[in-house]
């Protein structure tokens, strides 16, 4: 590439940029002079298309296409039902299945208990910004880098070598041999779920130490006026006022789960028994040359997420009905 | 123009232009120089203005060489070619095909996947000028992977050689041990090496770690022994699935590379125990070599570039390979590797012309040459590749050797580069064969 070349790029991106701007003007400008009985319906349209147009070509038709392909072999011939048929029948693929089932009750789980009790502890005490600090900062972390990072601290060496693995370090230190611990069943899976927990509780923190300061006051002075103890109020105080903060965190928590690709594929690439539904539908779909087995996948994901979604949103406009 | 608002223009304009200053460091600007003589590239005719775009999974240093290699071609011919390298290209050749947007030529790692696409009827045949280059410099079995159906299409471009076992010669010569000439020769060396060794030096090291493809070396050494004990035809069926994946001769196999590699005694030196090959990433499987904690390692021609700066590969140097012995010695060399395939997209004069040079002695020659790679073509001297041992493998190329492509890449992906890495992670991790062949054959897509 020459200096010319680059200069050449360049123009065309600002000449693309330049030609954007004229057009949505021109649009803006059309819709700002539409006849005055129908302005509304074509202020509508013309507001709504852009977004309609790209979320039906960047995903309601890609769904759709993901869903054929569900039901069709590599070469594109009809098979019905095989793709599915093989998820359930294939060890290998019902280990992906039960592995991806034990990361969604356990994240979210053990997530939102620790972010709960974090933020309730810390709740008003002293340094209480350092102490949220300290468990958000993995939320800042990309998978990947956490996942390299959790790679070194299960890291194993043969037993008379120096451990530069955390973990493997602390079991010697004790007089215990050196365990490999990505490559044992099933630790590894819970060792892999842990980096995970590591980066959700920072979020399940966040969200519910803020919904437990929204609480009002004369409630829990009421409820202590009553004589409750602590766990009383607790229980019957703040865990009712926070319902819906708690909702939107186990939710949104068992989707990030669900979809978990990044941890399992730098850590151990599936391999081990630690296969997770996202990770085996990439590695078939791309890797083996099976789109009809990805989509499958992707399609049994898709439906393991909706009903979460679902209760998620009439969760939100219940809430909205009472205020 | 207000204060305010010079202030607020101010900075962007001061980021953009430094990016842009930048950015120029990012360029090359060098002008082109042809060559003094264009004698050689006359038969390929002249062209103006005409361009030729190919695409392949061939990056970084070795994309510049190429695109070197063809540089004089270029000037005399006048024909510009526009390469595109990414490691995208397999998973996207068969998209861009079918929408009309391919390349005007492809380069193939993988026969399996140029016989897919030659199937599906996106390449052009081959112009006789190519055809003639390939019967003139390859031999038969080199001209198999471009023919697909009777048809001619593609002729190979590079090379490069599996089943190479690196050992140390200053420790072979110490202990007096000798490069075995058989398979029986190197088992009975493993065991020699084994005892005599004693606990700081054991006869083999290996890695297989390698992210997603975690297990592929593991894959080389089955194929070296199908290939040895069985010979070419059960290879050729047992890639084309005409025997099933756990047929008895391919668990022999199997066995065979597992009285080494799942053997205690015999692996890891200076790494660990049998499992610990599944966390050594594939490239510092051989390093213990240098340290004298393991005798051999097998690993392709390639591995040449994995040693570290300032060891000495050569006969009488720090490393040196040989290639794994045939099972009988007599009997004639067999050896796995890899190349690749140019398919044409398009019948414009100007493409047939690349290919046809592509084909030639003299690109192999030119690109031979510049370092790094080999070529299988008979029109190659040797003598110009980089290193000895890149000449030592052209020079079993050109025998009297019956080569075969690393069954991995022939067959299909769901098998090659998907069950059988897992396979052999699972084998290695001490699953035993039979019930590893039967999950792989199990797994073989079903048209």
């Amino acid at each position: 590439m020459t200096s010319a070349d680059l200069i050449e790029k360049i123009v065309q991106v600002l000449i693309g940029l330049a030609v954007f701007a004229a057009v949505v003007g021109l649009v803006m400008f059309l819709v700002d002079r539409a006849p005055k009985k129908r302005r509304d319906v074509v202020q509508l349209i013309a507001f709504l298309a852009p977004a309609v147009l790209l979320l039906g070509a960047g995903l309601v038709w890609p769904a759709l296409r993901t869903t054929g392909l569900a039901f069709t072999s590599r070469s594109g011939a009809f098979v019905g039902f095989e793709n599915f048929a093989w998820i359930f029948t294939q060890e290998d693929a019902l280990i992906t299945v039960r592995n991806t089932i034990i990361w969604v009750v356990l994240v979210p789980l053990l997530s939102t208990i620790v972010g709960l009790a974090y933020a309730v502890f810390i709740d008003k005490s002293r340094g209480e910004k350092y102490f949220k600090a300290l468990v958000f900062m993995p939320m800042a972390i990309s998978f990947v880098g956490a996942s390299i990072i959790w790679r070194f601290v299960y890291e194993y060496r043969q037993a008379d070598d120096p451990q530069i693995g955390l973990l493997n370090a602390i079991v010697t230190a004790f007089g215990a041999e050196p365990v490999r611990w990505l490559q044992e069943p099933p630790v590894n899976t819970f060792l892999l779920i842990i980096v995970m927990i590591w980066i959700q509780t920072g979020f399940a923190m966040v969200v519910l130490s803020a919904s437990i300061k929204g609480i009002p006051t004369e409630q829990i002075e009421a409820a202590q006026l009553d004589g409750t103890n602590a766990w009383q109020r607790f229980r019957n105080v703040t865990l009712p006022g926070i319902r819906g903060s708690l909702v939107v965190v186990v939710t949104t928590i068992s989707i990030a789960t669900l979809k978990v690709f990044d941890i399992v594929r730098t850590m151990t690439a599936g391999n081990y028994d630690t296969s997770v539904i996202a990770n085996e539908m990439v590695t078939q779909a791309f890797r083996a040359g099976e789109p009809g087995r990805g989509s499958a996948l992707a399609v049994v994901l898709f439906i393991l997420v909706l009903p979460i979604v679902i209760y998620n949103i009439r969760i939100l406009r219940q809430q909205r009905e009472i205020r | 123009m207000s204060s305010t608002l010079r202030r607020r223009l101010l900075l962007p304009i001061a980021a953009a232009g430094i990016v842009g200053f930048a950015l120029t460091g990012c360029t090359g600007d060098i002008a082109a120089e042809g060559p003094d003589d264009c004698s050689d590239y006359e038969e390929y005719g002249t062209f103006e203005g005409a361009e030729v775009s190919i695409q392949g999974t061939i990056i970084e240093v070795e994309a510049d060489r190429l695109v070197e290699s063809w540089a004089d071609f270029e000037a005399c011919t006048g024909i510009e070619i526009q390469y595109q390298g990414t490691q995208e290209f397999e998973a996207n050749i068969e998209v861009l095909a079918e929408g009309g947007n391919a390349p005007d030529l492809g380069i193939f790692p993988q026969p399996g996947l140029f016989s897919r696409i030659a199937q599906a009827g996106h390449f052009v045949e081959a112009p006789a000028a190519v055809e003639e280059n390939v019967d003139e410099f390859w031999n038969e079995d080199w001209k198999a992977y471009g023919t697909v159906d009777d048809t001619f299409y593609g002729a190979p471009l590079m090379a490069s050689i599996k089943g190479y076992v690196w050992y140390s010669p200053a420790t072979f010569e110490e202990n007096g041990w000798e490069v075995p000439e058989d398979l029986d020769g190197l088992m009975e060396l493993t065991a020699q090496v084994a005892e005599e060794g004693g606990d700081d030096l054991k006869p083999w090291c290996f890695g297989l770690g390698s992210d997603a493809a975690t297990g592929w070396p593991g894959t080389d050494w089955v194929e070296d022994m199908v290939l040895r004990l069985h010979g070419p035809e059960v290879y050729d069926q047992w890639v084309a699935h005409e025997i099933p994946f756990n047929d008895p001769q391919i668990v022999e196999a199997f066995d065979a590379v597992g009285e080494i590699l799942k053997n205690e005694d015999y692996v890891n030196g200076g790494i660990g125990d049998v499992r610990s090959a599944l966390s050594t990433p594939f490239g510092e499987g051989g390093l213990p070599i240098l340290d004298g904690e393991c005798a051999m390692h097998h690993q392709a021609s390639f591995y040449e570039g994995f040693w570290p700066e300032g060891t000495e590969v050569a006969p009488d140097g720090d490393v040196w390979a040989f290639i794994t012995p045939p099972a009988d010695a007599s009997g004639e060399q067999a050896v796995t590797g890899g190349g690749e395939i140019v398919g044409a997209f398009d019948d414009r004069e100007e493409v047939a012309a690349v290919q046809a040079y592509l084909s030639s002695d003299l690109w192999a020659n030119n690109r031979v040459a510049l370092g790094g790679v080999i070529s299988a073509n008979n029109g190659l001297d040797a003598s110009v590749a980089s290193s000895e041992l890149l000449t030592q493998s052209i020079e079993i190329l050109q025998g009297e050797t019956t080569f075969r492509f690393d069954a991995s890449d022939l067959m299909p992906a769901a098998v090659g580069s998907s069950s059988f890495f897992t396979g052999i992670v699972d084998w290695i991790g001490g699953d035993d064969t039979q019930s590893v062949v039967d999950a792989i054959e199990d797994s073989w897509p079903a048209e």
